[in-house]
């Protein structure tokens, strides 16, 4: 159950933290470790996979912000475990730094040495609560100023476009003060849900699916209990195999195929309710995650056609239609699709008045992309390709291109109809009123049209 | 004082340009070393910083020990920190220097602050350096009595760190008797947990040699203490839960009741949103319920649900590990899982080795309702970008293929990949085709004449390549044009460079020349030829022997050559059942993530908790043991109950319905074959055995070892005599076990003497060695004991292998026989029973 080693790598290979727990490993593992992603070459695979065994030596690694967090061990662990724990690492440092990235790391590293001594002691694990480990850290964070890196969590859309929410949320850190000195009592709940939906080739829905949770940052002083009140309509379990209480057969209501929650949660009401209670440690944490097949409406609605306009020639024709309400604009829209490998060129033709749109054909790997800033509930958008291949093409050419992959961020909006009905924050005084905020985002997690 | 320049970010050790910003350091740090003034602090901190910062990125900087010592002498506490750091990660290349820092970090250890206490004797247990750990003793013995239990919890840790230095001195000291106590009555759950994964460790190593730790050691699996922990479970932070469940995986319920009150106990953990959680309790309930198959069967589809939530919820290294539990569980009862097949459907942005997995549940749970949607979603990944991916779904269509009965649109949906002339799919499918024929003759006219329409020049790779020619040779009288392809590509022998396509190119125009002499006469002519020059030595010899054997007589050529085939019913599986078994077995574990039990990639050493016989693995058997004492093994035995592996697919249905005979005792305290059970057998051997040393062989000795008999067949005497000195070492055993078929299951009625004298199970061990009849393994607890015995004939090395379960409530003895030779297993058997019915009488 023990790891020996712990370090992170920046994308280049170079050292942030290393902490060598056991003294079993050899020396040079960050060099081993670090050639062996760099360079993975087996069983056909293009990337190594989170867990490799070289000489003995078992090599576990998560990539977070572009960083390698790394763990060794010789021992036949658990390998959810060790990735668990990388993954929490991360979170609890996120948590001190409110910044995560190599140049945080950087200035805070011996910050992250304590965080670290605490964490495991001699390879077994001791803690990884934000809140436990606050009164073991001595060290003030030095603040990173938020770079554009890859944000760690979906959340993190609120701080980059959409000014309704403030800025510095996701970027606070637990231990540092406020440059006004007191810190701000407020709680975040973010609905954050990951919909995949592959549609065929006629346009009907093939397979869906909603995965989404429910995390929460809590800001409060003192830690109050807090209830979180859920659609009274929610079902869990289909098919009547669950265990739980099942209730409507089918129709109305949102049901979730199943869910989870985190230690802190008591669901003591939620049978009769569906409150969840909880006293939020500190620290960012999924209170619930839940996953849904339950049929429902797609965001987008898109529309693919390629055709032969010549011996060498051909037209792509891409149509979406954005299927949610006026008042909702979803963001960063990315629309790809696989060209045949003989595209030489492609020239493109934009709807008149079209702005905030970029298109693109990439060469080395013959790929459409089409990028829309912003896309308001309702409407609908074109693209039109012109391409010109090298060679002539025989058979289908439907088979040589496609499919067509979307990704995008609707803020504001979710899929599924869960909803967080009220927050309710047990009252220390009448006076005591903290600033929550329930958030709710949707996400393209693998959203394809078949052509 | 201005930190070293540009060099700072990207030092290497090999550059010398550290080494005067060390000497630079070393300075600064000698004169802030007696200062009071103020500030001294915040300029130590930077200093610190910079040494701390150069010792993680590989810069040596243990030549500033003496100064980061002296510069120790404060009451900061982030300095502190960072000097404990630093003496920890260099005390062991400087054990003179270390001495210096003792002396502070003893006095830290009486110091009031808690945090302080607790930091120092972490540090100071951290050093490793052996002759420094008298001055542990001490620290630690009132560190575990401490008041502080942040302080308890370090000191915890710290008597395994110096049971890892010195282990004398930490038994000698009885730290490990206090642990117990202190996981017994602490009131800080973290301590517990740590006391428990302390003596976890300490009592493995430890009992190899010591009888008293086995004990000890097999005490952590008593029922009182297993309900201790999962009763408060929920009191434990969520790592400490999956140590606890880890824990119970081992323990031996007493009846059925027990398997319930445990899986009830933690029902809700199955709900937990931390992945290791969940997969330890998953263990837990599929090691409780093996020899429960209804039940066993409502846990994989209790546990289906919380599964793909897991995979779905996490990061995709989360997924990657909780899919390939996903797939072992997938690929072990594909029925169950046979409606869910939507969600192992690949997702475009999936890293590849995600997608790898997915594919092969797909192909696992393919069955006749769902192949039509499955294959249509292969036949979409095979036009993938990912050339990698395309060839896997091709190769798992084949897969599919090869397993149903009715594959009718599977053929015409692989012919199609024919028709979308892409090199490597073509590839792939040519491959899939061959096999099919193989299997499926009746299908050659649809293929051969598909196959027929492909250039030869468009395929390449070497497999494909092969399987074309192969198809050529085989089926050349469907094919017009067959010899004249052969023709083409014989002429171009010589840049022909892999070997296995001319070792195909030879047979195939002998297999073409028998059915089309004229055509052909000229181009084998050729491929003869060219083939006897060849270089490589088993082309040359396949081209002289063909040469050789035409010669000689063209019918009998064709006789050896090209024979009638009878189509293949079934392709060898990569992987044996026992193998399977032994993965699951180490569920949550890395085996899973490599599809390898753990002996093929971990030393003995580093096997972990999931390893059955790690327990075993560290004690040596020495020859004078043998000699006088019985030698008492224990070890794992892989028949377990296969209920949910083979009835669909596998074709070892014989095997597993005489594993099954031996376990269809209806409750759990009849020796049902689980390897929980087996475990019991390993951990409850000691106490029943407590006056025999046990001796014990790791994984790896088992199987890696030959055989050890003598070669020296002389004929066999018609009565059988056994050799009373007969030698097996375990891994022969182990092996022999494993690839012999079972003889003969036989019950035996046990006679009340013999059941009287079973309660020192050592004297029936004694007795059959009397009759020449060895022990290698033993164990069990009252009313039921497990013996594993062989024997040897007196004048050939014919072996005899059985296991032999007694149940001394029922007195009653069931025999399983393996032997080298079937025909004397019978008669074995008889000398088998006549020594046992003597067991007992004076």
């Amino acid at each position: 159950m023990m790891i020996s080693q712990f370090f992170v790598l920046s994308q280049r290979g170079d050292n942030i933290v290393f902490r060598d727990y056991r003294a079993e490993v050899p020396k040079g593992s960050t060099e081993t470790f670090f050639r062996k992603v760099k360079f993975w070459k087996e069983d056909g695979n293009a990337e190594a996979p989170p867990i490799f065994n070289v000489d003995g030596v078992n090599y576990f690694h998560v990539k977070v912000v572009g960083l390698y967090f790394v763990a060794t061990t010789r021992v036949n662990v658990s390998p959810s475990l060790v990735l668990e724990l990388l993954q929490r690492i991360a979170r609890v440092i996120k948590d001190y730094l409110g910044v995560l990235n190599e140049d945080s790391f950087r200035k805070n590293f011996v910050l992250v040495y304590e965080l670290l001594d605490e964490v495991v002691d001699f390879g077994y694990v001791q803690t990884t609560s934000t809140e436990v480990l606050k009164s073991y850290v001595f060290n003030e964070p030095i603040v990173v100023a938020p770079t554009r890196l890859q944000p760690i969590d979906p959340a993190a859309i609120f701080t980059q476009g959409a000014k309704r929410m403030p800025g510095t949320a996701v970027t606070k850190s637990v231990v540092a003060n406020e440059p006004g000195g007191r810190r701000r009592e407020e709680i975040f709940v973010d609905i954050i849900e990951k919909i995949s939906v592959t549609f065929s080739s006629s346009g009907y829905i093939l397979t869906s699916e909603i995965d989404g949770t429910i995390q929460m940052k809590s800001y409060l002083s003192g830690n109050p209990e807090i209830r979180l009140a859920l659609n009274e309509d929610l079902n869990i379990g289909r098919g009547g195999r669950s265990v739980y209480d099942y209730r409507s057969s089918s129709g109305s209501g949102v049901i979730l195929d199943d869910c989870n929650f985190h230690e802190s949660v008591r669901l003591d009401s939620f049978d009769s309710d569906r409150t969840l209670s909880l006293v939020p440690p500190d620290g960012e944490f999924p209170v619930m995650n839940y996953r849904m097949t339950q049929e429902f409406k797609p965001p987008f609605h898109v529309n693919t056609l390629i055709e032969e306009a010549g011996r060498l020639k051909a037209e792509v024709i891409i149509k979406i239609r954005a299927e949610f309400p006026s008042d909702i604009i979803a963001n960063t829209v990315t629309i790809q699709m696989p060209l045949p490998n003989y595209t030489s060129r492609a020239s493109f033709e934009l709807e008149a008045g079209a702005a905030g749109q970029k298109t693109d054909f990439k060469e080395s790997t013959k790929m459409l992309e089409w990028n829309l800033k912003k896309i308001v509930g309702g409407a609908e958008h074109t693209l039109r390709a012109k391409l010109t291949f090298s060679q002539e093409f025989h058979g289908n050419i439907t088979k040589e291109a496609g499919p067509v992959s979307m990704t995008f961020t609707i803020p504001m909006y979710n899929v599924s109809k869960l909803q967080v009905k009220y927050l309710q924050i047990a009252k220390k005084s009448s006076s005591y009123n903290p600033y929550r905020w329930v958030r709710y985002v949707t996400q393209a997690n693998s959203y394809v049209a078949r052509i | 004082m201005s930190p070293p320049a540009a060099s700072q970010r990207y030092p290497s050790p090999s550059q010398p340009s550290g080494k005067s910003e060390v000497t630079d350091l070393k300075t600064q740090l000698r004169q802030l070393a007696g200062s009071r003034a103020p500030g001294v602090d915040d300029s130590k901190r930077d200093l610190y910083k910079k040494v701390i910062s150069y010792m993680t990125i590989g810069i040596d900087v243990s030549s500033v020990f003496g100064e980061m010592v002296m510069c120790s002498a404060t009451s900061d506490i982030v300095l502190k920190k960072m000097c404990y750091l630093y003496v920890g990660n260099y005390a062991k290349g400087n054990p003179d220097l270390s001495l210096l820092t003792i002396n502070f970090l003893q006095r830290d250890c009486k110091d009031e602050d808690p945090m302080i206490r607790g930091l120092a004797l972490r540090s100071l247990c951290s050093l490793r350096v052996p002759n420094l750990v008298e001055y542990l003793v001490g620290p630690l013995g009132s560190g575990l009595k401490d008041n502080n239990s942040y302080v308890r919890t370090i000191a915890v840790t710290g008597v395994l760190k110096l049971y890892h230095i010195s282990a004398s001195t930490c038994i000698d000291a009885d730290f490990p008797a206090t642990l117990k106590s202190l996981m017994l009555h602490d009131s800080d759950s973290q301590v517990v947990a740590n006391c428990l994964s302390a003596l976890q460790e300490i009592w493995s190593l430890e009992a190899s040699h010591s009888e008293e730790a086995c004990r000890e050691k097999e005490s952590l699996l008593s029922k009182p203490l297993i309900y201790y922990f999962l009763n408060r479970i929920k009191e434990f932070n969520e790592w400490a839960q999956c140590l606890i469940l880890e824990l119970a995986v081992k323990y031996v319920p007493s009846d059925s009741n027990d398997i319930f009150d445990i899986m009830n106990l933690l029902e809700d953990r199955l709900q937990h949103a931390n992945g290791a959680v969940v997969l330890a309790t998953v263990k837990v309930f599929l090691q409780l319920t093996l020899s429960m198959t209804d039940v066993h069967q409502q846990v994989y589809e209790r546990i289906k649900s919380p599964l793909l939530t897991l995979v779905s919820s996490g990061s995709p290294e989360q997924s990657y590990a909780i899919l390939s539990h996903l797939h072992l569980l997938v690929v072990r009862a594909p029925f169950i899982f046979a409606s869910d097949y939507k969600h192992f459907y690949c997702q475009y942005n999936e890293p590849s080795y995600v997608k790898k997995l997915k594919l092969e549940m797909l192909t696992a749970v393919a069955n006749e309702s769902n192949t039509y949607e499955i294959v249509t979603e292969l036949c979409e990944y095979a036009a993938n970008v990912d050339i990698a991916i395309a060839r896997e779904s091709i190769r798992a269509v084949g897969k599919i293929a090869l397993q149903q009965y009715d594959v009718n649109a599977i053929v015409d949906r692989l012919l199609q990949f024919l028709e979308m002339e892409k090199d490597y799919v073509t590839a792939e499918t040519l491959v899939l085709v061959k096999d099919l024929l193989r299997k499926y003759p009746q299908w050659s006219h649809d293929c051969i004449s598909v196959v027929g329409g492909i250039s030869s020049k468009n395929v390449q790779e070497p497999k494909a390549k092969a399987a074309l020619i192969w198809m050529l040779g085989e089926y050349a009288q469907d094919m017009s044009d067959a010899p004249y392809i052969l023709e083409n590509m014989i002429e171009n022998w010589e840049e022909e460079h892999s070997a296995e396509v001319r070792l195909h190119l030879l047979t195939a125009a002998m297999k073409c020349f028998f059915k089309r002499p004229p055509e052909t006469q000229k181009a084998l002519g050729i491929a003869l030829a060219a083939g006897m020059a060849d270089f490589h030595q088993d082309v040359h010899d396949r081209a002289l022997f063909y040469y050789r054997v035409l010669q000689h007589d063209v019918h009998v050529a064709e006789r050896v050559v090209s024979p009638p085939k009878q189509a293949v019913s079934v392709f060898a599986d990569t992987q044996s059942s026992e193998i399977k078994d032994r993965i699951f077995d180490e569920f949550n574990s890395l085996s899973v993530i490599y599809q390898k039990p753990s002996y093929m990639f971990t030393d003995k050493e580093h096997r972990g908790p999931f390893e059955f016989s790690d327990e075993l693995g560290s004690i040596p058997i020495t020859p004078e043991a043998s000699s006088d004492i019985v030698p008492a093994q224990q070890f794992e035995a892989n028949d377990k109950d296969l209920l949910l592996s083979t009835d669909e697919k596998d074709d070892n249905k014989g095997l597993s319905s005489n594993n099954g005979s031996a376990y269809t005792a209806p409750s759990y305290e009849s020796s049902s074959s689980i390897s929980s059970q087996m475990q019991e057998l390993a951990i409850s051997g000691p106490a029943t055995s407590s006056t025999t040393p046990q001796s014990s062989f790791g994984f790896d000795d088992l199987l890696g070892l030959g055989l050890s008999s003598a070669p020296a067949p002389t004929p066999s005497p018609p009565l059988l005599k056994l050799n009373p000195r007969a030698a097996l070492d375990p891994g022969a055993f182990q092996q022999k076990w494993r690839q012999l078929p079972l003889s003969l299951t036989q019950e035996f009625s046990v006679n009340p003497q013999g059941i009287a004298a079973l309660t020192v199970p050592q004297s029936l061990i004694k007795h059959m060695q009397s009759h020449s009849i060895h022990c290698i393994a033993s164990g069990g607890q009252s009313p039921n004991f497990k013996f594993f015995f062989f024997a040897q004939k007196e004048s050939e090395p014919s072996t005899y292998l059985a296991e032999c379960i007694i149940n001394s409530s029922s007195a009653k003895a069931q025999v399983k026989v393996k032997a080298d030779e079937q025909s004397t297993s019978q008669a074995f058997t008889t000398v088998f029973e006549t020594a046992l019915s003597k067991f007992g009488m004076p």
